[in-house]
C-alpha cells in the first residue's frame, strides 16, 4: 500500500492506495503555523485500522520550504562567493553574513586566479562569533571545475555545522541563480531537517515505521535520507502532485494541459503527449530566480473563491481571497456564487449567492441570473486566456541550432484535464467556451494526492567533457576523471547515463525500472589555429517524471469507480 | 537585483550546427564560450533584458536588398534565413517598443555581402544589418538610418549597399585597408554622385588601441552623427578589434568595446565578426549587452587584460587626429561636392572587379547610375563571374522620381535576354522583383 498526502493553502488530502484502488481518501485541515500537527493527524487518520507493515512508501509534499521563503522566515545563513570578471556579485547579496572572495575559474574551468586561504579563514571565524551554523560557497563557473568551492569548504569546515556547495545544487550555467539556489538550499535545511526528523521520530513512537518520501518540483521524489542534501528542490511541490496526479489519465498521443482549480488560484501545466514539460531554467520564488529542477507550471491569480468587483464598468476577479464563497458562508461574491445560480451544488446556499451578486448585477445592469453567467463566463474565459499564453510562452522558447529552429517542434494541446474542488463544474464551462475537449481528472478532489502517491524518483546528471584539457566531470556528483583524446560523446553518454542510474538509486528509485532520457548531446570541435586541438562536449540525462512501475491496474480501477460523469470520457478505461 | 536602466531585447543565435568548414573560424564553436559566459552571468534573468527567438526572414526580404546570381537558394543556407531574421526580430521589437534597443547576437555575419551576390566573401553571403533595415523601412516608414560598423574589417558589402543611399549614413572604423581585408575603406571613399559625404571611412592603424578608437568615436563618429540626425542608428558590431583576435592587428580590448557602445547608444547592435572566441567574445559580448542595458560594467574585463602591455604608441593619436581632419572636411563640404557630380553628365559609370575570399569567385561589374538631381537615381550594374553567370541587374531606389523609374524600365526592358542567364527588375517604388530569362 502506499500512502500520498498533499498539503494545500486551506486543507490537506491524504490517499491511501492498495492493488485494489483507492482505499481511503481524507481530508484534514492545514494549519499553517503547524504543519507539523497537520502531516501528522493526516498519516494517522489514514493508517487508522491498516495493517502498517503492507505500507510500502509514503510520499509527502508540503508547504513547508515554500512558505517559510514566500513569507521570509529564513534564518540567516553564511554565504561565500567567489566571481572574477564580470558582473559585480555584489548584486545578488542574500544577506548581512555575504562575503565576496578572490579567486576565479574560466568557462573551460581553468584557473585564473587562485583563492586567499587567510581570505577564508577570517570569514570562518566570522561566522564562528556571529553564531551562523550552515553555509553556501559558490563559484563562477564553479561547475566546469568545483576546485575552489571545495577548497573554501575544507577551510570553512571547522567553523561551521554544515556547507552546501554551489556545484552539488544544479548543473547548469547561471552564477547568479547558483548563488540563490545555494542560499536556499543552505537557508532551508534546518527546517527541513528538524521538521521531517520529527516527523519520523513521532510516527516511530507510535509505532509507525514508515519509509518516508518528500515530492520535489519536478513531479519526482526522494527518500528522507537523500532530501538531507537537497532541500531546496521539496520548494514549490505542491503543483507538481496535481500534474502528477493528471498524467495517467492524459490521452496518449496528443497534447494536453492540466488545470488544477483551486480557492485562490488555478495552477496551469502542459503535457506533451502524456509527459509533463520542465521548466527550462528553474523556479522562481520569493524573489528568487533559481536552478531547482521543476515542472513547468504557472498560477494565476483566479480561483473558485476569487473576489468579484465591479468597478468604473470592469469586472475584476481576483488575485484576492477573502475566505470562503457566501453560498458557504462567506462574505464576498465569488465565481462559486456565480456558479451556484447557475448549477446545483451541493451544501450550498442558493440565496446567499444571490444576495452577495444583487449589488454587482445591479451595476452591471442586468438580472441577477444573467450577471451569474456573464461573470462565470468571463471567470473560464480568463483562465483560457491565460492557458493560451502559457501555450505561446513556451512554443516562443529560444533554440540555438539550425536544426532546432527548422524542425520547430511546438505543443498544440486538444483538451484539458481539470482536477481541484469544482473541477466537474468548471470542466463543462470550459469546453462550452473553447476547442478543448476537457476532461475532469478522476478523483479530481484528491488527485493531487494520489499523484504524490504514484510519482517516481527522478534525476538529472549534467555531463562535461574537454578533450583538449583532456578532463571530464559531473560535478554535482562529485565525478570528475582524466580522459584521453579519443573521448567521444558516446562514451560521455553512457558514462553519464551510468552516472544517473546510480543517483537515481540513492534517491530511492526502483532499478529494475529506470526511464533514463538523453536531454542534450553536443560535441564541439575544439579549432586552435586552423588544426582541431580537441572536442569540448557537454551531455546532460534525467531521469524523467512519470509513475511508478506496476501501478496501471490500480489507476485503471480508480478511473473506472464512481465517476462524476460530467466531461468524463469513460471509453478509454 | 539588477535592473537594466535601458529596455534590451537579445536574439542569441550561435547556430551550434552551422560552420562554413569544420576549421574555418566561422565555425559551430564560435560562440559556445560566449553562450557560456552569458549564461553564466545570468543576462537572460535580469529585468528588463528579454530575450527573443529570432523569425526567418521571407525571401522577399532578401530580394528588396540583393540580386542572388543564379538565385536566392544558390547563396543562402538556413542558417543565413535564421541570422538575418534575428536582426529582423531585434529591429521589429525595437520599432514596436517592446525594448528601447536590441543586440543581434547572430552568425553568419553580413557586412562584406554586397547588392550582388555571386557567392561568399569574407565569410558573408546576404547583408543582415541591410535586409534589417530595408525590412524596416518597408514596414514602419523608418526614413534616416546611421550604420557605425565597428567591425576590424571595412563593411565593403554594406558600404555598396548604401553607395547610392543619401538616406542612410554609413561610417565604418577599420584597421587600414593597405594592411587587412578587404583592403578598402579609404576617406576618399564617400559615397556615389547622388549621395557624397554619407559614405565615411575611418581607417586606423594596427595596434591602436582603447584610446584611439574612442577618441575617432568621440572626435569624428558622434559629431557626424549628431549632424546626420538618424531615426534609427544600427551597429555593425565585429568584435575583432581585440588584442586577442587570431585574424587582425588592434589591440582593443572588452571594456573599450562597452565604453564604445554607450558612447554610440546604438538602438539596434548586429554581431559581426571576431574569432578570439575564448580570449573575446565572451568579455566583449558580455560588455556589450551591459552597456547596452545601462548596467555597471567595470568588472568585465579578460582574464589577461593589461593595459599596460597594449597601450598605443603616441603616433596612433596623431593619427586619429589627422583622419578626423581629413573625414569631418569631407562631411562638411558633401553638399557642394554633390552639386557639382550632379552638373556632370546624365550618367555615370564605373567597372571594378569584386573578390569572393570564401568561395574563390571573381565578378566584374559595370554599373550605370542616372545621376539624378530629384532622387538618389536608378542604377543597372551588368555583372558577370568567372563562375560562369552573366546577369543584368536594375534597380529603382525606394524614392526613385517618375523619370528616374521610366529610365529603369527602359533598361529592364530593352536587356535581350540572351545575352544574360537572367536580368532583374528590383522596383523598390512599387515593390517589384522581376525577372527574365532566355
Amino acid at each position: 500500500m502506499i500512502i500520498g498526502l498533499d498539503v494545500g493553502g486551506t486543507h490537506a488530502d491524504v490517499v491511501l492506495l492498495g492493488d485494489e484502488g483507492l482505499l481511503k481518501e481524507i481530508k484534514v485541515p492545514t494549519h499553517p503555523e503547524n504543519l507539523f500537527e497537520t502531516v501528522l493527524s493526516g498519516l494517522e487518520r489514514v493508517t487508522a485500522g491498516v495493517d502498517l507493515k503492507k505500507i510500502v512508501r509514503v510520499v509527502l509534499s508540503t508547504t513547508l520550504t515554500t512558505n517559510a521563503i514566500v513569507q521570509g522566515k529564513l534564518p540567516p545563513v553564511g554565504m561565500v562567493v567567489s566571481s572574477g570578471p564580470g558582473l559585480d556579485p555584489e548584486f545578488y547579496r542574500t544577506g548581512e553574513d555575504f562575503f565576496i572572495i578572490d579567486g576565479s575559474i574560466d568557462h573551460r574551468g581553468r584557473e585564473i586566479q587562485p583563492i586567499d586561504t587567510d581570505q577564508v579563514l577570517a570569514i570562518g571565524r566570522q561566522f564562528k562569533t556571529r553564531g551562523i551554523r550552515f553555509a553556501g560557497v559558490v563559484g563562477k563557473f564553479s561547475i566546469r571545475n568545483p576546485a575552489h568551492e571545495l577548497a573554501i569548504g575544507n577551510v570553512l569546515q571547522p567553523y561551521v555545522e554544515k556547507i552546501f556547495y554551489g556545484h552539488q545544487v544544479a548543473g547548469s550555467l547561471n552564477f547568479p541563480r547558483r548563488i540563490s539556489t545555494t542560499y536556499l538550499n543552505t537557508a532551508v535545511y534546518p527546517l527541513h531537517r528538524a521538521f521531517y526528523s520529527a516527523v519520523e521520530s513521532s510516527l516511530d513512537a507510535r509505532g509507525l515505521h514508515l519509509p518516508i518520501r518528500i515530492l520535489k518540483a519536478d513531479g519526482g521524489n526522494m527518500n528522507f535520507e537523500s532530501s538531507i542534501d537537497y532541500p531546496g528542490q521539496t520548494i514549490l511541490s505542491g503543483p507538481a502532485a496535481s500534474v502528477m496526479g493528471s498524467i495517467a489519465f492524459a490521452r496518449p498521443g496528443i497534447d494536453s494541459m492540466v488545470m488544477d482549480i483551486g480557492g485562490t488560484t488555478t495552477d496551469m501545466a502542459i503535457l506533451a503527449d502524456g509527459v509533463p514539460l520542465l521548466d527550462p531554467v528553474g523556479i522562481e520564488i520569493g524573489g528568487f530566480k533559481t536552478l531547482i529542477r521543476s515542472l513547468d507550471t504557472a498560477s494565476i491569480g483566479i480561483g473558485g473563491d476569487s473576489e468579484l468587483r465591479y468597478r468604473n464598468g470592469n469586472l475584476s476577479i481576483g488575485p484576492v481571497r477573502h475566505g470562503p464563497a457566501m453560498a458557504y458562508g462567506g462574505s464576498t461574491p465569488t465565481p462559486t456564487d456565480a456558479l451556484c445560480l447557475l448549477e446545483d451544488l451541493p451544501g450550498a446556499d442558493r440565496q446567499r449567492s444571490f444576495h452577495g451578486l444583487e449589488p454587482l448585477s445591479a451595476a452591471m445592469g442586468m438580472p441577477v441570473e444573467r450577471a451569474a453567467a456573464e461573470i462565470f463566463e468571463l471567470t473560464c474565459r480568463k483562465i483560457l486566456e491565460q492557458a493560451q499564453q502559457m501555450i505561446h510562452r513556451t512554443n516562443s522558447k529560444p533554440v540555438y541550432t539550425v536544426h532546432e529552429l527548422r524542425e520547430g517542434y511546438s505543443v498544440k494541446p486538444s483538451e484539458i484535464l481539470v482536477l481541484g474542488g469544482p473541477a466537474p463544474y468548471f470542466a463543462k464551462y470550459l469546453e462550452k467556451f473553447s476547442d478543448y475537449r476537457v476532461r475532469v481528472v478522476p478523483r479530481w478532489k484528491v488527485a493531487n494526492a494520489i499523484g504524490a502517491a504514484l510519482a517516481r524518483t527522478t534525476c538529472e546528471v549534467t555531463f562535461f567533457a574537454d578533450t583538449e584539457r583532456q578532463i571530464s566531470s559531473a560535478p554535482e556528483e562529485n565525478y570528475s576523471k582524466r580522459i584521453g583524446k579519443d573521448f567521444s560523446s558516446r562514451k560521455a553518454v553512457k558514462k553519464a547515463l551510468k552516472l544517473l542510474k546510480k543517483k537515481a538509486i540513492d534517491l530511492g528509485a526502483n532499478p529494475k525500472y529506470l526511464e533514463t532520457e538523453v536531454l542534450e548531446e553536443m560535441q564541439f570541435n575544439m579549432v586552435r589555429g586552423f588544426s582541431t586541438t580537441g572536442k569540448n562536449i557537454r551531455v546532460k540525462v534525467q531521469i524523467r517524471p512519470g509513475l511508478i512501475h506496476g501501478y496501471d491496474d490500480l489507476i485503471r480501477r480508480i478511473s473506472n469507480r464512481d465517476q462524476p460523469g460530467e466531461g468524463y470520457d469513460q471509453s478509454r478505461t | 537585483m539588477i535592473k537594466a536602466a535601458h529596455k534590451t531585447g537579445l536574439v542569441f543565435f550561435p547556430a551550434f550546427d552551422w560552420a562554413i568548414s569544420p576549421t574555418h573560424p566561422e565555425r559551430e564553436e564560435r560562440l559556445l564560450y560566449t553562450q557560456d559566459q552569458v549564461f553564466e552571468e545570468g543576462l537572460f534573468d535580469i529585468e528588463g533584458i528579454t530575450e527573443f527567438k529570432p523569425d526567418l526572414v521571407t525571401t522577399q526580404d532578401v530580394q528588396r536588398v540583393h540580386f542572388c546570381v543564379p538565385d536566392l537558394w544558390h547563396v543562402m543556407t538556413e542558417s543565413h534565413f535564421i541570422s538575418a531574421g534575428g536582426a529582423k526580430t531585434i529591429g521589429m521589437a525595437v520599432m514596436d517598443k517592446q525594448v528601447d534597443r536590441g543586440f543581434a547576437l547572430v552568425r553568419p555575419p553580413g557586412h562584406h555581402a554586397m547588392r550582388v551576390v555571386h557567392g561568399c566573401r569574407g565569410f558573408c553571403n546576404v547583408n543582415i544589418e541591410a535586409i534589417m533595415i530595408e525590412f524596416l523601412r518597408e514596414a514602419y516608414g523608418v526614413g534616416k538610418v546611421a550604420i557605425v560598423d565597428t567591425d576590424c574589417h571595412h563593411g565593403d558589402g554594406t558600404q555598396d549597399i548604401y553607395w547610392h543611399d543619401p538616406e542612410t549614413l554609413f561610417i565604418s572604423i577599420h584597421q587600414d585597408g593597405r594592411t587587412l581585408y578587404p583592403g578598402t575603406g579609404f576617406p576618399n571613399e564617400k559615397g556615389g554622385p547622388t549621395s557624397q559625404g554619407t559614405t565615411v571611412n575611418i581607417p586606423l592603424p594596427p595596434y591602436t588601441s582603447k584610446e584611439g578608437i574612442l577618441m575617432a568615436a568621440k572626435t569624428i563618429i558622434k559629431p557626424i552623427l549628431e549632424d546626420f540626425q538618424p531615426e534609427l542608428i544600427v551597429n555593425s558590431a565585429g568584435q575583432d578589434n581585440h588584442y586577442t583576435d587570431p585574424i587582425t592587428h588592434m589591440n582593443f580590448c572588452a571594456q573599450g568595446y562597452a565604453e564604445l557602445t554607450r558612447l554610440l547608444e546604438p538602438d539596434i547592435a548586429v554581431l559581426e565578426g571576431g574569432y578570439s572566441i575564448e580570449g573575446a567574445l565572451p568579455y566583449v559580448n558580455v560588455g556589450i549587452i551591459l552597456a547596452l542595458a545601462g548596467i555597471d560594467y567595470s568588472k568585465v574585463k579578460e582574464p589577461d587584460y593589461d593595459p599596460e602591455k597594449i597601450r598605443q604608441k603616441p603616433e596612433i593619436a596623431r593619427w586619429v587626429e589627422e583622419v578626423g581632419k581629413i573625414t569631418l572636411e569631407n562631411w562638411q563640404n558633401r553638399h557642394l561636392v554633390k552639386a557639382q557630380a550632379l552638373s556632370k553628365n546624365e550618367f555615370e559609370e564605373r567597372t571594378r572587379n569584386v573578390f569572393y575570399d570564401t568561395d574563390g569567385i571573381m565578378e566584374k561589374q559595370k554599373e550605370t547610375l542616372r545621376v539624378c538631381p530629384e532622387c538618389s537615381g536608378s542604377l543597372q550594374i551588368d555583372s558577370a563571374s568567372d563562375s560562369g553567370h552573366h546577369i543584368l541587374a536594375v534597380h529603382i531606389p525606394r524614392k526613385a522620381c517618375s523619370t528616374c523609374q521610366e529610365t529603369a524600365y527602359r533598361w529592364y526592358e530593352a536587356a535581350n535576354p540572351k545575352q544574360y542567364d537572367q536580368v532583374f527588375m528590383q522596383d523598390r517604388v512599387h515593390k517589384k522583383y522581376l525577372q527574365k530569362k532566355a
